[in-house]
């Protein structure tokens, strides 16, 4: 068993490229394959989103074909009057996807050193966390109006459908309200990184969309 | 200021006593972690395992000890029938869950993936260790299962409804018992999910400077396959189990039908779908067996090829197997369900991609013999494993031949021939891949060599051991031996009893030969003889790095890359063999770009 | 070690044909009339099957035989063909064969699943309940009275919840404890579930079929022979599920007669 030890290579420090998945620019590999340079590989953290999303589809597509299932399964679905505070909700949720969108913008103008064009580049963040508590709190009123009328997780399997997809989407968006305060904290001390602020406001609009897509769900099933 | 590098470090060298051993952010901690974690899972799964033969060959045998485990359950140390179906249902979650997914996945992948991309960690540690403490939280739920309330859930690992759902009316453990069960294995999806994210992410995102895709181990190729169908299947799993929870906790009907009636009281639950938990289950469930083997076949590729001093005829081949085994897995799921009432029209087309997915498995085994041709085979305790495992899946996919086809089903569904069946694959194959796993990176992980006489030992045993007992599973399936059955009592059964006798004899001793294996793995750990870097003479990342690897894989370098993995077989300066990051322009007719 | 692990592995193979080839683990003759697709699908399998395997497991032993703890000198070869002629063997060999299994295997299943009863098929209904199986006849008017779960109790024998009172169809139901058929006679079977999931399964008939509770599945077959045959539950179904059984008594007409009047005295 002959015993080997490679050296790794030595680091070129003048060649250090400013991002990429390599620290080595030396030692370019012979031929010149443009495959075999690799000097951008996109940040994790904008994978990992389309990761985290991907699996939070998969969750709500099983939710939906349970739904399908059981209604199909026996004849004691009752359907129930969606309370209309939801539609205000949604407009709320959509509203806020539009203002973390402008945050966004104006984010990475300010993280783009021109600092100076921008004031209070945080604003727009909080303005997207308070519409997004809003539409939380909208979301337990809704609720409420639906105990008012006698309507419990287990009343029905209409209702308890509505509450776990309802209460589910809004653990969710719980979630990405907090990934809101973490790009608002890192802002504030200057260690907001790009890709986080991107990969945030990813997740929140697909909270929107994922809204938009129950909405559609439960007004035609429930 | 401007992004930093995907792969700067995300975390500082490690100081604390908590932060280096428990609380950890370094990948290769945390793989170690899931390791014990699945060693010691499959030390209870394998004692459950005697207990449960035991009592099959002899049934009025007092297994001393167990009624102290549960009065109830094992009176004077007899297993009564439910504490033999609780007893199961608790062997085969654990196996699955937190031992075949556990190990080959989380274990060696935490530890190796990184290295084997060039990286310093993962990109997400923080993540990392919540899906350790995670899964081990889950753990640890389950396991109280057999210490609170009337005991664990008796309904198997594959908990069908409504027995699952409808409550402790059913049979002791069916209510604070099933509620562990699914809060358990809640948590543990969670936990592999958390995985995935940086698995996936560190394949595609942490490589180094000339790691295309096809440059990538087989072994890094099994680890990305295996958390892309993680992410969709347990992901799947989740929603299921909250499900059943409510049904138990808040009075739903998701799985429980109308009209149902236990000990003469009319069930309050109505409407749910029996079928609703067989398709959500085994929608996850299908395609968490091949979670438990894909890492296996790209592990054994890896140290086949290591162990053959030469390539096999074809990596990309093995790598779309890999991916056409994965993909498939979500189209075959019915054949669980064949008979189970579901439109039988659907089981036909079922049994269809069922039959096709023979294919790309056939491809893969016929690949591995045919590279051995030719090869200079080199036998220790990992290539035996290895070549084991290759046995191993032939055995167990050939009676898949039968199960995919529903008419053949009608006589083999829910017999032993089935048992045998999964057992072969997982129970063998996939231990198989982990111990060759084990043989083969322990130098690398523990900075010593494990005992090679004890490992052929443990291999010997193991390989006709296991044998022995599987084997016959399948003609005890043929003539018609139920599973699930607690004691025979049916008039067909009874000539067969004898077998199950020689068949528990051969598991204690198989299982005893394990011992050998924890002994070889702690021994080793303290006393082996200390490794050299590259004892194996291998070409992959890992083996570019110091024995053990520094915090930071690399110690602070990035190796640049300039072959694919298995340069075996060429004259170099170091030997016959080009380490993949060795700038040396010799390699192979095929050099993979 | 590599030449004993190949002569292990050839040893083992061999061993495990042995049981199959010497017929010793087949299945009790069929007493059937469908059954007969099914025992050949399950020989043709076995056929394929067992050459795969023998194959495999010999291939893998004779390279290991002639491959292994060779010198460092000798010279390595790649088998002739390489990859692509595996995958063309392997998609060519191996899909047809899996498939001709699969077109063939259709008439099997469809013959049993997807063709409907005789319209004189005789209507038998069976519930499976922790942890017995109960029969029901409908009698002469040939009805099946409605089902009461909530009527339902063990200790007064009241096991399907009939109400014999106001429902004039359930009248003349007979419910029995073991199922009594007529030899030759296609039966259409009821399966109906109490409680949890349970399991038809009759060998010798080659049926089995999971109930589902909330769902009423049927199905068809015809016995051929005479004799007792065990009918065991195959689906876990809680602690009795390894006693959970009835018989199935397959008789001649007349004698069917005779064992109906019995059973229709004693309801």
């Amino acid at each position: 068993m002959a015993t080997t030890i490679y050296e790794p290579p030595r680091l070129d420090p003048d060649r250090l490229p400013g991002h990429g998945n390599g620290g080595g620019g030396n030692l370019v590999p012979a031929g010149g394959d443009p495959r075999l340079t690799m000097d951008y590989a996109p940040p994790p953290s904008s994978t990992a989103i389309w990761v985290v999303l991907f699996a939070i589809s998969m969750m709500f597509a099983a939710f939906t074909s349970a739904l399908v299932v059981r209604k199909g399964s026996s004849l004691d679905w009752r359907t129930f009057k969606l309370p209309t505070i939801l539609f205000f909700n949604t407009l709320v949720l959509m509203a806020s996807s539009v203002t973390l969108e402008l945050a966004r913008r104006r984010v990475a103008i300010f993280m783009g050193k021109l600092q100076k064009q921008v004031e209070s580049p945080a604003r727009w963040l909080y303005i997207t966390l308070l519409l997004g508590l809003v539409f939380v709190v909208g979301q337990y009123l809704a609720w409420s109006q639906l105990r008012a009328q006698g309507l419990y997780l287990a009343t029905n399997p209409s209702s308890s459908f509505f509450y776990v997809l309802t209460a589910t989407h809004a653990l969710h968006v719980l979630g990405g309200l907090g990934g809101v305060v973490y790009v608002i904290r890192k802002l504030g001390k200057s260690t907001l990184r790009r890709s986080t602020l991107d990969a945030t406001a990813r997740y929140w609009h697909f909270m929107d969309l994922l809204w938009l897509y129950l909405m559609l769900l439960l007004w035609m099933k429930l | 200021m401007h992004d930093t590098s995907a792969h700067a470090a995300q975390h500082q060298a490690p100081t604390s006593f908590l932060r280096k051993h428990v609380f950890s952010l370094d990948h290769k901690v945390i793989g170690k972690q899931y390791y014990a974690l699945a060693l010691a899972a499959a030390l209870i799964g394998m004692a459950l395992s005697w207990i449960m033969r035991i009592h099959l060959g002899w049934g009025n045998a007092a297994i001393p000890g167990l009624q102290v485990l549960s009065p109830n359950g094992a009176p004077g140390g007899v297993l009564t029938p439910e504490y033999y179906l609780q007893l199961m249902t608790m062997h085969g979650t654990i196996m699955v869950f937190f031992v075949l997914t556990t190990a080959p996945f989380a274990a060696f992948g935490n530890y190796f993936l990184p290295i084997q991309v060039g990286a310093e960690d993962m990109p997400f540690p923080r993540f990392n260790m919540m899906s350790f403490w995670v899964t081990f939280t889950a753990f640890l739920v389950l396991i109280s299962s057999f210490f609170l309330g009337d005991g664990p859930t008796l309904g198997g690992w594959t908990q069908y409804a409504p027995l699952n759902a409808i409550g402790s009316s059913a049979g002791p453990g069916q209510g604070l018992g099933v509620v562990l069960w699914a809060t358990s294995i809640a948590l543990f999806c969670i936990g592999q999910l958390l995985g995935s994210l940086n698995f996936i992410t560190t394949t595609l995102d942490l490589r180094v400077k000339g790691l295309s895709l096809m440059r990538l181990p087989l072994s890094a190729w099994a680890w990305f396959i295996t958390s892309c169908m993680g992410l969709t299947a347990f992901s799947v799993l989740m929603p299921a189990c909250i499900l059943v929870i409510l049904d138990h906790v808040a009075g739903t009907s998701f799985f429980v039908a109308s009209g149902l009636v236990l000990n003469d009281q009319l069930v309050p639950h109505s409407g749910g779908s029996t079928l609703l938990w067989q398709h959500l289950f085994w929608f996850f469930g299908h395609p968490e067996v091949y979670i438990a083997i894909v890492p296996g076949i790209g592990i054994v590729s890896h140290i086949l090829m290591a162990n053959m001093r030469k390539q096999m005829l074809s990596q990309r081949v093995l790598i779309y197997c890999m991916g056409a085994l994965a993909v498939l897995s979500y189209v075959v799921y019915g054949h669980h369900m064949f008979v189970s009432g579901m439109n039988p029209v659907s089981s036909l087309a079922f049994s269809f991609p069922t039959l096709v997915i023979t294919i790309p498995a056939t491809i893969t085994v016929l690949i591995w013999v045919f590279s051995l041709y030719g090869s200079r085979l080199r036998i220790n305790a990992a290539s035996l494993f290895a070549l084991g495992f290759i046995s191993m899946f032939v055995s167990g996919g050939v009676s898949g031949f039968f199960l995919a086809q529903p008419s053949i089903d009608i006589m083999l569904h829910a017999t032993y021939f089935v048992v045998g069946h999964f057992h072969m694959v997982m129970g063998v194959a996939a231990m198989f891949g982990i111990f060759a796993g084990t043989y083969f990176w322990f130098p690398k992980m523990a900075g010593r060599m494990m005992n090679e006489t004890l490992g052929k030992v443990h291999f010997w045993l193991s390989f006709v051991g296991a044998y022995c007992i599987f084997m016959p599973f399948h003609y005890l399936g043929l003539v018609g031996n139920i599973r699930r059955y607690a004691t025979f009592t049916d008039d067909f059964l009874q000539p067969l009893i004898p077998v199950h006798r020689l068949i528990t004899v051969a598991a204690l001793i198989t299982g005893g030969a394990q011992l050998i294996f924890v002994y070889n793995l702690i021994h080793s750990r303290f006393w082996g003889k200390p490794a050299p870097d590259n004892p194996w003479e291998a070409t992959s990342l890992e083996w570019s790095t110091a024995t053990p690897p520094p915090w930071n894989n690399f110690g602070g370098n990035h190796p640049v890359v300039y072959h694919d993995p298995y340069q075996y077989g060429v004259e170099s300066s170091v030997g016959d063999y080009v380490m993949q990051a060795s700038p040396e322009q010799v390699k192979t007719d095929h050099d993979e770009k | 070690m590599g030449k004993f692990f190949a002569i292990t592995i050839v040893v083992i193979a061999i061993l495990s044909a042995i049981p199959i080839l010497m017929h010793t683990w087949d299945a009790p003759a069929d007493i059937s009339t469908h059954g007969h697709l099914i025992d050949e699908q399950m020989s043709e399998t076995m056929a394929e099957a067992g050459i795969s395997f023998l194959a495999a497991q010999l291939l893998l032993a004779l390279f290991i035989w002639q491959f292994s703890n060779r010198g460092k000198e000798t010279k390595l070869k790649n088998f002739p063909g390489g990859a692509r002629a595996l995958v063309i063997a392997a998609v060519l060999v191996v899909g047809v064969e899996v498939l001709a299994l699969g077109v063939f295997g259709v008439k099997a299943w469809a013959g049993q699943y997807l063709t409907p009863p005789s319209a004189d098929a005789m209507p038998i209904q069976v519930q499976a309940g922790q942890f017995a199986f109960y029969f029901r006849y409908p009698g002469p008017d040939g009805k099946f009275g409605p089902l009461h779960p909530e009527r339902i109790n063990e200790g007064s024998q009241e096991f399907f919840g009939l109400d014999k009172e106001h429902d004039v169809e359930s009248r003349d139901d007979v419910v029995t404890a073991e199922m009594a058929i007529p030899v030759n006679k296609e039966i259409h079977l009821l399966m109906h579930a109490k409680d949890v999931g349970h399991s038809f399964f009759v060998r010798e008939l080659r049926v089995q079929q999971d109930f589902v509770p909330g769902l009423d599945v049927a199905l068809h077959f015809t016995a051929t022979k005479v004799g007792k045959y065990e009918i065991v539950c195959t689906q876990l179904c809680g602690l009795g599920h390894y006693n959970m059984k009835a018989y199935l008594e397959v008789m001649s007409q007349d004698d069917f007669n005779d064992w109906m009047k019995k059973e229709t005295a004693l309801q």
